[in-house]
């Protein structure tokens, strides 16, 4: 069996003071590598200025469909949004 | 936390409200087998072609007039080559291995776009390639960013973004030679001539010939259908050729003034599915060309391979 390397998930920032966001991944053996390729694949019109690899395998994921009940909290504590609140009439800059 | 087990028709029930209502569907969300079969045989087909599709366009890299054309033909295929590796990846998202997928295009039970098992055989050809045949994938393209399953849609995104370049600079090829001497002007003609009815073809059957299109209709992985998707490349395409004084080979095509779109002349079917059986003039050069390049590449995977494990 050939093999293909493994996956590295790649995350750009586009520029300075924005959060790094995943791009897709790369195949490759090792992290330098990893990070050649990504900056290959995904970099090739000046798309970023920073780039993370990171292993597929290392990444922890909720799964989203038979586990809804995992962000059921945020649900019933509304009081968390600014709109929950009763402003006075005529209060301005709140 | 309580986890609750859902039933097949309950987690299907969620799946259609998703598709119906414009969610898009993760790599984690429950999906029908089919629609992870549907999704598995489209991407990779559509990832092949990209990667197969560096073939004709390769073959002149070394033959460009200049060296403005080669720095630019040779962007254009590392491009093609970086859109197969994104929908490689977006296809692996499905829960099938790279590996796997190359061995189905390598034993022939994975398709790749017919276009490309036509030969190149001049440089206005690279002009008829990157006008018509990436003016297609455009046009199909677009349509897919709206697909259904998020990783694919995202892929197209970024190809979208990337896509526009290659039909212009074809087309550039293309307007160049047309206004060159006459026999400059054949050769961009005679190009247009050969690469036109293959083009159409690019977007496949009609709908009613076309069985696979009622389910990729139904779960929103396409949003228009092969015919309309022509219609609309066509529609685009003859002001192009008119501008530029070249001549679409089509006896038939004439303005509907009533349809609002350009009437056109049958496809010759039996040319497209014979190309498709593997009977084109470039299908087992392709495939062995991908085969040997992997084989011979094999000793460099397997050099990194041991490299990283020393590292590690």
């Amino acid at each position: 069996m050939d093999t293909q390397g493994e996956i590295w998930e790649v995350f750009i920032q586009s520029k300075p003071g924005l959060a790094h966001k995943h791009v897709g991944n790369v195949h490759a053996m090792g992290k330098e590598m990893a990070l050649q390729n990504a900056r290959d694949l995904y970099t090739r019109r000046k798309e970023g200025t920073c780039i993370w690899v990171v292993k597929h395998q290392d990444i922890v994921s909720s799964v989203p469909d038979d586990d809804g009940s995992f962000f059921e909290p945020s649900n019933d504590k509304i009081y968390r949004a600014a709109t929950y609140y009763e402003i006075p009439e005529g209060a301005k800059h709140i | 936390m309580i986890r609750e087990v859902k039933t097949e028709e309950e987690l299907l029930e969620i799946f259609n409200a998703k598709i119906s209502d414009g969610i898009k569907i993760e790599p984690k969300d429950w999906m029908p087998e089919d629609y992870r079969k549907h999704l598995q045989r489209q991407m990779s087909q559509h990832a092949h072609s990209e990667i197969i599709g560096m073939q004709p366009e390769g073959n002149w890299i070394l033959r460009a007039p200049t060296l403005r054309a080669k720095v630019i033909l040779l962007a254009k295929v590392q491009d093609e080559a970086g859109h197969g590796l994104y929908l490689y990846s977006a296809s692996e998202t499905l829960g099938k291995s790279r590996d796997e997928y190359i061995h189905e295009l390598q034993t022939g039970k994975a398709k790749y776009s017919s276009i490309f098992n036509y030969p190149t055989l001049s440089w206005a050809d690279i002009g008829a390639v990157g006008w018509l045949v990436d003016g297609a994938a455009i046009v199909n393209q677009v349509s897919l960013q709206r697909t259904s399953y998020g990783p694919y849609s995202r892929a197209m995104v970024r190809i979208c973004k990337e896509e526009s370049f290659h039909q212009r600079q074809g087309y550039e090829i293309m307007a160049r030679l047309a206004q060159g001497t006459p026999e400059q002007k054949e050769m961009a003609q005679d190009a247009l001539n050969r690469f036109w009815w293959p083009s159409l073809m690019m977007f496949g059957p009609h709908d009613a010939d076309s069985p696979r299109s009622g389910n990729a209709m139904k779960w929103k992985i396409k949003l228009e259908s092969n015919d309309e998707l022509r219609q609309s490349f066509i529609d685009k395409t003859v002001q192009q050729a008119e501008v530029i004084g070249l001549t679409i080979p089509d006896p038939d095509l004439k303005w509907n003034e009533e349809r609002g779109h350009y009437d056109f002349g049958e496809i010759n079917w039996d040319e497209f599915w014979n190309v498709v059986k593997g009977n084109g003039p470039c299908n087992k050069q392709r495939i062995d060309h991908h085969t040997k390049a992997h084989e011979e590449g094999a000793w460099v995977r397997e050099a990194a391979n041991a490299y990283a494990k020393k590292n590690n």
